[in-house]
């Protein structure tokens, strides 16, 4: 190994660079592992132990982070929350982002009528405040798991099109772009295979930073009634019955907005540190 | 500058247009929109009553070029639960939105214009990092999650604000926050990157070896060139906050038009919901035309690369 990226490896292996990536991958790997790390099914109840404070022993329940209003594991219904949450984020982000990034794509490099209907659809979609946009396609669609995905796709894709858009305006003009095209390759060949490597960077800034806009949007929706539904255990939903019980059990609404609180942030921090690497102008 | 005002009036009735159709079709996305007005007990003979009453049962476009007539008269049609027009509905809940966004806005801009401001001169400090770090936890702090902290800590614990509903201007305090912490984030990061790029001009440059002073630099000679991206920051946020009041207003139960939003998708009172929602909508496309409009005030260029 050379002395450069010896010391390369050093600076990356800081903790502070690091902390936040080692966040988000633990989240990950609760969600995947929820079954075996969960203490207890996150359904099930115990009427006799409810709102029960961290720590407390209730019949065959230890509650090490209390319970709920129906005498449910608050641990185990955040670590299967935590499935929502990066379920609901990655799909959407890479279904608005494909959608986006194609439609943007295609309509910088074929202009014409193609790009103004494209870029006026954009248009119209960004002046929809995004929260409302949502919430009346789930007041539509009705609020389920799969629905929510659909949603935030629908309402998201606009920012992936303006990025892909302006950056293949400049890629495009480039000579081995336009020579792929002299050479015969036809329209997806250039723009799959020569244009989207190219923008792919600049997409990929984009979709860390809509990560964790998603997984609030998710929350979000899910306080307000119209996420995934009851009894499944999502952050935002547990948030929103939490709330009934400020004054006497402050953990059931606390906990898991601390977990939504430290992963977003964390996402940030990591879609920062993605933005610093691969757009030029942060450099 | 009345022709590209003209240019931008017209951009703005296009979007209109657009965005009244998307909702037309959003509503549509189901098939009959009449199952989204009617409570889930209903029978067949209320269902097909309602339709009829409402022209659900006309050919489509026809009902389309209804809706926009209606909408051009400024019709949003009448609530199915209150039998009220939905106008008369926003009307009397709007003025508790626009003070709670006036509050919202004043945290936002009061505390993250100054701290961009310091995150700009005071570069690498102790002070400047600390307010770094409190931006970011800001812009990654759910609202609803802010919120029931702050009714947890100031209501429940200290008992210093009430907890919910209207009032006198204590009542204002929690929700203002926690509605604005987010808008702040944005606002300190935009303050502060167009205050490093103006910082970084010539023009700046020969000013401080001038030996112009760092606040009287900043009023006289950057303050004006760094409002723009600013001023279309606050253009973006005005309509972000009422938005975002849809979940504040839940969490304090104060009752502007994010309450009766909510409590309209359960009631399943669809035509508040799509009010409201061309309201946000209109509200945006007007607050950019204005924006626009602040800009050629601000920096006379801009009008006249808009009328070439």
């Amino acid at each position: 190994m050379s002395a450069v990226a010896a010391s390369r490896l050093r600076q990356g292996l800081g903790l502070r660079r690091w902390w936040p990536l080692t966040i988000v991958a633990l989240v990950v790997l609760a969600a995947i592992f929820a079954p075996w790390l969960a203490p207890y099914d996150p359904n099930t109840q115990n009427l006799v132990g409810r709102l029960k404070p961290p720590g407390t022993v209730s019949r065959a329940f230890h509650y090490w982070l209390g319970s709920d209003e129906l005498g449910r594991d608050v641990l185990s219904r955040i670590i299967y929350g935590s499935r929502v949450s990066l379920v609901v984020a990655f799909a959407s982000v890479i279904l608005s982002g494909t959608v986006g990034t194609t439609l943007g794509m295609i309509a910088a490099y074929r202009r014409g009528w193609v790009e103004t209907l494209v870029m006026r659809v954009v248009d119209v979609f960004l002046s929809i405040p995004a929260v409302l946009l949502a919430i009346i396609t789930v007041a539509v669609l009705g609020p389920s798991l799969v629905n929510v995905i659909m949603v935030l796709a629908l309402t998201r894709w606009p920012r992936y099109a303006r990025v892909a858009y302006s950056q293949t305006l400049s890629v495009a003009t480039m000579p081995y772009v336009r020579l792929a095209a002299l050479m015969g390759a036809g329209a997806p060949r250039v723009m799959f295979r020569h244009i989207l490597p190219n923008i792919i960077g600049a997409v990929s800034v984009v979709a860390t930073l809509e990560f964790g806009l998603m997984i609030l949007f998710e929350a979000g929706l899910s306080f307000l009634g119209l996420g995934v539904q009851p009894p499944t255990a999502s952050w935002g939903s547990m948030l929103s019955t939490g709330r009934n019980y400020v004054a006497t059990a402050w953990w059931v609404a606390t906990l898991p907005g601390l977990c939504l609180f430290v992963l977003v942030l964390a996402v940030n921090l990591t879609g920062d540190a993605v933005r610093d690497r691969l757009d030029p102008r942060f450099r | 500058m009345p022709g590209f005002l003209l240019q931008r009036a017209g951009q703005a009735l296009v979007t209109i247009l657009g965005v009244a159709t998307l909702i037309f079709f959003v509503q549509r996305l189901t098939g009959d929109p009449t199952y989204l007005l009617v409570p889930e007990t209903a029978t067949k003979a209320d269902i097909d009553a309602l339709r009829h009453a409402l022209g659900f049962d006309r050919p489509l476009v026809v009902q389309y070029l209804d809706f926009l007539a209606d909408l051009a008269r400024f019709d949003l049609g009448q609530s199915v639960v209150q039998r009220v027009p939905v106008l008369t509905i926003i009307g009397s809940r709007l003025p508790y939105t626009l003070m709670l966004a006036a509050g919202a806005l004043t945290v936002a801009c009061g505390i993250g214009i100054p701290i961009g401001i310091l995150l700009a001169v005071f570069r690498d400090s102790a002070i400047a990092k600390a307010a770094a770090g409190f931006v970011l936890a800001a812009q990654s702090m759910p609202t609803f999650w802010s919120g029931i902290l702050m009714i947890m800590v100031f209501s429940v614990l200290l008992g210093w604000l009430p907890p919910s509903s209207t009032g006198d201007l204590r009542h204002l305090v929690m929700p203002s926050f926690a509605l604005g912490l987010l808008s702040m984030a944005t606002f300190a990061r935009i303050a502060r990157s167009a205050l490093l790029d103006e910082l970084s001009k010539d023009y700046a440059r020969t000013a401080r070896s001038r030996g112009v002073r760092t606040p009287r630099l900043l009023l006289r000679h950057i303050a004006r060139n760094a409002s723009i991206p600013v001023i279309t920051v606050l253009a973006l946020e005005i309509s972000n906050l009422l938005a975002g009041a849809v979940i504040v207003e839940t969490v304090f139960a104060w009752p502007g038009i994010g309450q009766v939003t909510v409590q309209a998708i359960l009631a399943r009172d669809f035509m508040i919901v799509q009010g409201v929602v061309l309201l946000g909508a209109f509200v945006t496309v007007a607050l950019n035309l204005i924006s626009d409009v602040l800009y050629s005030v601000v920096d006379p260029r801009i009008v006249l690369d808009g009328a070439r």
